[in-house]
């Protein structure tokens, strides 16, 4: 193996459940959290339009008040879509984290994709549409096409209870998602 | 954390497979058709979770009993470091592990290849990394099996990977495969990744060191993540 070059990535597959289904990790206040409990929830579709039935999506993020390193939150979680490709994750909402050159970015949540067909997986991330601090953001401010940006934002759904936000993944063709080279 | 913290370094050109590969045809309506939005690091991406044992769950290094009964087919140990570049050891690090049986069959309602399961195997492994970044399985030698990405086509053995390393910038999944295995020539999934240095990565080495004599044949893979600063190749995108 030559040295020094970083491993290159795989597919999943069409199998990944059998090493990596963690159902409980789908709920990052299982063990309590504070601040806004919150839903996030959406589908994943293919370029046909077609539901995604066969993604892992994981996500790592910020407690309430803007920390990656609370012992108390891991912030990470992992959901497996259905058959629909419906994923759906139940979080806290972020707070604000420092960006570049100490700018606070607005609240996100980072998402990864796994599926059959993504030899690497795909980077997004999630912000939420009612945010005002979205206007001050420094990577949605580098987005200089709207519906690219406006992909990166998940909608607080009408209703009662936990709120939730809709978060739908376009992987190619209209409506693509924005992803993320890092 | 106000101040800027060094980046993950941006793997070599060539190094990391396309999105697009039309030899594997399910890249074909899932590759995005727009170019990948730069992304300046930040904390959020150069932290990542830090899995304590009690969220892990207990580990699974020794595949070849599951059912209680010995699994069917040759007992392989696989063994290696995770490491960054530069050879930094990742420490306390999850490694999740997934693979089909000797006959070539996954536990998994989806597999439909016309081979028998193993009531003593599930192919499903978990490891956290020690000390020195290592990490061990005790398991059966996967077989090979057919797909249907184009007529009479077979993936090589293989067996998935799952990593974290110490970033949300470096998680990585691949695959390990076996050296000499002659159906990696012609296996769309490896030969995406476009440099034959990097690619040569993915197989694991037979080590007879590792092995344990009158008992399992040892293969070596070592797994390198992206690493901080400054590489040649970090500023060409």
């Amino acid at each position: 193996m030559s040295r020094d070059v970083p491993t290159p990535s795989q597919t999943v597959g069409p199998f990944f459940r059998l090493g990596m289904d963690r159902p409980e990790w789908s709920d990052l206040t299982r063990d309590g959290a504070r601040g806004e409990k919150i839903a996030i929830e959406g589908r994943v579709f293919d370029g046909d339009g077609a539901p995604v039935d066969d993604a892992l999506l994981e996500i790592w993020q910020a407690d309430a008040a803007g920390r990656y390193d609370d012992p108390a939150f891991l912030g990470f979680g992992r959901s497996i879509t259905d058959e629909a490709g419906r994923f759906r994750f139940v979080t806290v909402r972020p707070g604000r984290v420092p960006g570049r050159g100490g700018a606070l970015q607005a609240p996100h949540v980072n998402v990864t994709i796994f599926a059959r067909g993504l030899l690497k997986h795909l980077v997004t991330r999630i912000y939420f549409a009612d945010e005002p601090a979205n206007e001050s953001d420094p990577l949605l401010a580098s987005i200089a096409d709207v519906a690219a940006r406006r992909t990166l934002l998940a909608v607080r759904q009408e209703g009662t209870g936990v709120r939730v936000y809709r978060f739908d993944i376009v992987l190619q063709g209209k409506g693509e998602t924005a992803f993320f080279d890092l | 954390m106000s101040r800027d913290q060094q980046p993950y370094a941006r793997p070599p050109p060539g190094s990391q497979p396309p999105y697009l590969h039309p030899e594997y045809r399910s890249t074909l309506k899932r590759a995005p058709s727009r170019p990948l939005l730069r992304l300046e690091q930040t904390v959020s991406e150069t932290t990542g979770p830090r899995f304590s044992a009690a969220i892990a769950g207990p580990q699974l290094v020794d595949l070849t009993r599951q059912g209680g009964r010995e699994a069917q087919g040759q007992r392989i140990l696989v063994a290696g470091r995770l490491v960054e570049e530069g050879g930094r050891p990742v420490r306390d690090s999850l490694v999740e592990l997934w693979q089909c049986n000797a006959a070539g069959r996954y536990l998994h309602g989806k597999d439909q290849h016309d081979a028998p399961l193993d009531p003593n195997f599930t192919g499903l492994g978990r490891a956290m990394t020690n000390d020195r970044g290592e990490y061990r399985f005790l398991t059966i030698l996967p077989g090979a099996y057919p797909w249907r990405n184009t007529h009479n086509a077979w993936r090589p053995r293989h067996i998935h990977f799952s990593v974290f390393g110490p970033a949300f910038a470096t998680r990585l999944v691949t695959q390990m495969y076996f050296p000499g295995d002659p159906l990696l020539a012609l296996d769309p999934i490896y030969n995406s990744v476009p440099d034959e240095a990097a690619r040569r990565r993915l197989v694991s080495d037979y080590e007879p060191e590792l092995s344990e004599a009158e008992y399992a044949l040892g293969y070596r893979f070592d797994i390198v993540l992206r690493g901080r600063g400054s590489t040649p190749f970090e500023d060409r995108g």
